[in-house]
């Protein structure tokens, strides 16, 4: 072992870096310890623990550059670990970007936004949606929540909440909203016009949205408040205020509410208090015995004075053999919509939101598609998009259940719907009609969009239509269709 | 809210951004990312308490409310009451038998100070027995110590005060670096100096801070660390500034004491020489500053974080007195001399109080020197800082970060945000050698055990369906 100290007066860096330094230095080959110090009296005394001896009058302002090599450590070790120490002195980092990382939670995100009148969208798994939509709450700020599979209890605790502080919080499990004429998660792009809606029910929502875009009234804002904003344990708490927002908004003329029929006394706390706005509200709650969506938007555009135009239809189904109506749906309230109206001509219709107890189909959906009875099948459904995305983003599974439904003998009509607009995937005609070409079934496709919304409603007609499918824009209408198809009543 | 919004914060799918963005509206995208394991049910119990969003805006006001005095300097037998025999110590409560190297290297030097013993290794035996000395935390005491943090009966300690509440807390005097009985040093020179400023430094700081008081009023310490954040300092591993300006302003009376020339030069000289003297006045300023924020229930604001070489605890606003800890980490840093990483005693101290208050690890990028304890670099700190701001609850006005636009310090530590980010406090710390006697064997960052923070949030949901 050798070891070798110089001093170097007037040299100077600070403490921070000359332990990095050392730390370089004592990585050199050969190099069995090394110290770059001030002479100060501490590292003096460290130096000399170390077992160093230092030169006569070596002070506080005098770099020491300390190095001990390891036995046998190879000729030129010494000059090496000198010239390491000399770059490391002289080494500069590269500046890089600072840049602000993006924010990890929405109260982070709005602290940066402070001051603006930013909307949230949360999207996050159904446990956590809470905490970011709480986030929004307590900084004063409107939520939407998409999620699904989120608790009932901490629903009410944030329409608590928002309540108490006049925000609106729309869902969870919201899907559609339009504010101002900006379409947030699923929504069609509609013009600006004389009606507001709020809505308990996604593509109930969008239904009406393009029934009434193609009879050229326009929606300037659609407030969704989530499926189970109508319960007995929610009292219709979102619904209020936005029945409010939209009453102070000067350009609509006339509320529509529209919803799956809510529990009796919300309904009735919802009527008075429909009753005491100055706009007007037109409730459509789909239920037994009540008008469908279609009729629905009828009812609105004649409240409006408008003329009730024709509902397109493109393309020309034929009946064929097999005795079952097989409905797949993306939408929940399409789907309830089909099973009301089929349920009058066909009696009751199998499916995984059955209209009545006894009619639900079993968690396996493969099983439960095999059933001698007729079915419909909501593929948006919690239960089906836990740990998956919405089927209107991926199609898969939907795809996979259309082809086994489209093999099937007993198969006499396939009924879809086909949802389009903001956040809806890009080109859902694409997947969708090889599985139609190939089918013996006729094949009723309900498309929901406008002719604003980016997948291009005509071209997506289009191609439906040239793979064997009869187009529809109403729901209700491809419903009736496809059981006049099976023949009526079996 | 029927106007469009200028501005749509997406959280969760990507797509839904990308489709606002699409209709020519400005959108903000969180990188939002799963809670800590097991937290999504606490989480959201803690957050629907109906009492939290006041109760934290009221524990953040009151802790930024206060102003810290230095008012007076006295032995701790005088100020806590402290007898022969009673030790305090940092961090959460321990025994002796659980106590890591450095502490008992202090407890050691601390029974031979006290004249308990004549040799600080006949202390083991003192200790061992327990029958006549009792341990117990400096936060039980209005007081914090760092690294080892051991108070004595003798020793002199800073007492700092809230003017419009008159509240108080205290600190030891800091002895300077490497071998020190805070690290865990215990040898002659350790008690020599201790001695010196038992009979010398600390008579001689009283009459200057009693003199001054008179002439000028409290030292404001608080508007101290105002300043000395805006020269480089970070007030836990960097007090230059703040150590030259608390020597100005107590420089003339120390002249005009009286006192012995040699001995106010020897005192110039030990203070002008201790570039960490301010810290045992940054911190019982942060204490006292967060003890305001204490016992709000429903507060989910962190008011201590300390360490005592073995555990590493939180108290919290809601949950009164009660500590959550887990066992204190390695700290990630540089070493003196030939000292390595096998030679580190595990995180110990009260000084993380700073990173409490909102400065030390969390004012790193007004520090950029400090960063280099870990090899990063000055883009690392102003980022260090940044992220710190996703785990508190506001910016301190008073304190700003001047190369971050003169931001605020972020302020209060949120439990709830630490669960949901996975974010944890980042602490500047001192390393002790983990052999009693050793002393600081380097510096370095180093983070609480992320397990604390659940544990924390768990007790706060409980509260909080109790009162539901």
């Amino acid at each position: 072992m050798s070891s070798h100290v110089t001093t170097r007066p007037g040299a100077y860096a600070d403490s921070v870096r000359l332990l990095q330094v050392s730390r370089t230095v004592q990585g050199v080959p050969g190099v069995a310890t090394a110290q770059v110090a001030m002479a100060t009296p501490l590292n003096v005394e460290v130096l000399e623990g170390m077992g160093f001896t230092l030169p006569e009058g070596a002070g506080p302002n005098d770099m020491v550059v300390a190095i001990q090599l390891a036995d046998g450590a190879a000729d030129g070790a010494l000059e090496e670990a000198l010239a390491a120490v000399d770059e490391a002195l002289a080494a500069r980092t590269e500046s890089g970007p600072s840049e602000e990382a993006a924010p990890r939670t929405t109260g982070a995100a709005l602290r940066r936004a402070s001051g603006s009148d930013a909307l949230v969208l949360v999207s996050v798994p159904g446990p956590s949606a809470l905490a970011e939509a709480m986030d929004a709450l307590d900084v004063d700020h409107d939520v939407m929540i998409f999620s699904d599979n989120v608790p009932l209890d901490q629903e009410v605790a944030l329409k608590r909440t928002a309540t108490e502080r006049g925000l609106l919080v729309m869902g969870p499990d919201c899907g559609t909203a339009v504010v101002g004429g900006v379409g947030l998660g699923f929504a069609n792009a509609t013009s600006p016009g004389p009606v507001g809606i709020v809505a308990a029910s996604g593509t109930g929502c969008q239904q009406l949205l393009c029934l009434l875009d193609h009879a050229g009234v326009g929606v300037g804002s659609a407030l969704g408040v989530g499926g189970r904003d109508l319960s007995a344990e929610v009292r219709g708490a979102s619904t209020r205020e936005a029945l409010r927002r939209l009453d102070e908004d000067a350009s609509v003329e006339l509320i529509v509410m529209v919803s799956k029929p809510p529990a009796a006394e919300v309904a009735a706390e919802l009527r008075e208090y429909a009753a005491g706005l100055g706009t007007p509200v037109e409730f459509a709650l789909l239920g037994r015995g009540q008008p469908d969506l279609t009729a629905a938007a009828e009812a609105v555009l004649r409240r409006l004075g408008r003329d009730v135009p024709d509902w397109p239809v493109q393309g020309g189904a034929i009946a064929s053999e097999g005795h079952l109506l097989r409905g797949l749906f993306v939408g929940g309230t399409l789907c309830d919509e089909s099973m009301l109206i089929a349920t009058e001509e066909l009696g009751p219709i199998r499916s995984n939101i059955p209209l009545a107890d006894g009619l639900g189909l079993g968690a396996d959906l493969d099983a439960a598609l095999a059933t001698d009875a007729h079915t419909m099948v909501d593929f948006g459904d919690d239960a089906l998009t836990a740990g998956r995305a919405h089927p209107m983003i991926d199609p898969t599974l939907r795809l996979e259940q259309l082809a086994r439904a489209a093999e099937d003998p007993r198969t006499g009509v396939i009924l879809i719907d086909v949802v389009l607009g903001h956040g809806a995937e890009s080109d859902p005609a694409a997947g969708l009609a090889p599985v139609i070409a190939a089918a013996r079934p006729p094949v009723i496709a309900c498309v929901v969009g406008t002719a604003a919304d980016p997948q291009d409603r005509r071209r997506q007609v289009a191609v439906l239509v040239e793979a064997g499918a009869e187009v529809h824009l109403s729901n209700a209408a491809a419903t009736r269709r496809a059981i006049e198809l099976l023949g009526g009543t079996r | 809210m029927t106007t469009a919004p200028t501005n749509v914060i997406t959280v969760g799918a990507a797509m839904f951004g990308d489709a606002v963005a699409a209709q020519a509206v400005g959108v903000t995208s969180v990188d939002w990312r799963p809670p800590m394991p097991g937290t999504e049910a606490d989480l959201a119990t803690v957050l629907a308490d109906p009492l939290r969003r006041d109760a934290n805006a009221r524990a953040l006001a009151a802790m930024l409310g206060v102003q810290a005095s230095l008012v007076d300097v006295a032995p701790a037998s005088q100020l806590l009451g402290l007898e022969p025999g009673q030790f305090l110590h940092a961090g959460p409560p321990i025994t002796w038998d659980r106590a890591s190297g450095p502490l008992r290297g202090a407890l050691m030097g601390g029974a031979a100070l006290e004249g308990l013993v004549d040799d600080p290794e006949d202390a083991v035996a003192l200790f061992e027995s327990g029958t006549s000395v009792s341990l117990d935390p400096c936060h039980h005491h209005g007081a914090v110590g760092p690294m080892a943090g051991v108070v004595t009966p003798s020793m002199w300690m800073f007492v700092l005060e809230d003017p419009a509440t008159g509240r108080r807390t205290h600190c030891s005097l800091n002895e300077g670096l490497g071998k020190v009985l805070r690290y865990g040093a215990y040898g002659p020179e350790v008690l020599t100096r201790l001695r010196w400023m038992r009979d010398v430094l600390g008579p001689l700081l009283q009459t200057a801070v009693r003199t001054t008081v008179q002439s000028s009023g409290p030292v404001d310490v608080t508007g101290i660390l105002t300043q000395m954040l805006q020269m480089g300092d970070e007030a836990h591993n960097r007090n230059r500034a703040g150590t030259l300006m608390m020597m100005r302003d107590l420089a003339p009376a120390m002249v005009e004491s009286g006192a012995d020339a040699a001995d106010v030069a020897a005192s110039l000289r030990f203070v002008g020489g201790n570039d960490h003297f301010f810290l045992n006045l940054a911190m019982p300023a942060c204490k006292l500053a967060l003890d305001a924020a204490r016992d709000i229930d429903g507060s989910t604001m962190v008011v201590a974080m300390a360490r005592n070489g073995t555990d590493f605890g939180i108290q919290v606003s809601g949950t009164g007195d009660q500590w959550f800890t887990g066992p204190a980490q390695l700290a990630d840093g540089l070493f003196l001399g030939s000292y390595g990483p096998d030679d580190a005693n595990p995180d110990i101290g009260d000084s993380a109080i700073t990173e409490t208050a909102g400065i030390g690890g969390f004012a790193m990028a007004t520090a950029p020197a400090i960063v280099r304890l870990v090899g990063g670099t000055v883009p690392d700190a102003l980022a260090t800082t940044r992220r710190m701001h996703e785990i508190t609850l506001g910016e301190n006005p008073r304190w700003s970060v001047p190369v971050l636009e003169f931001q605020g310090t972020p302020t209060g530590i949120d439990v709830s945000k630490v669960c949901r980010t996975a974010i944890l406090p980042q602490i500047n710390t001192g390393m002790a050698g983990k052999q009693a006697g050793v002393g600081q064997v380097g510096a370095g960052l180093v983070t609480p055990p992320a397990e604390i923070f659940p544990a924390a949030l768990a007790a706060l949901a409980e509260r909080t369906r109790a009162r539901a």
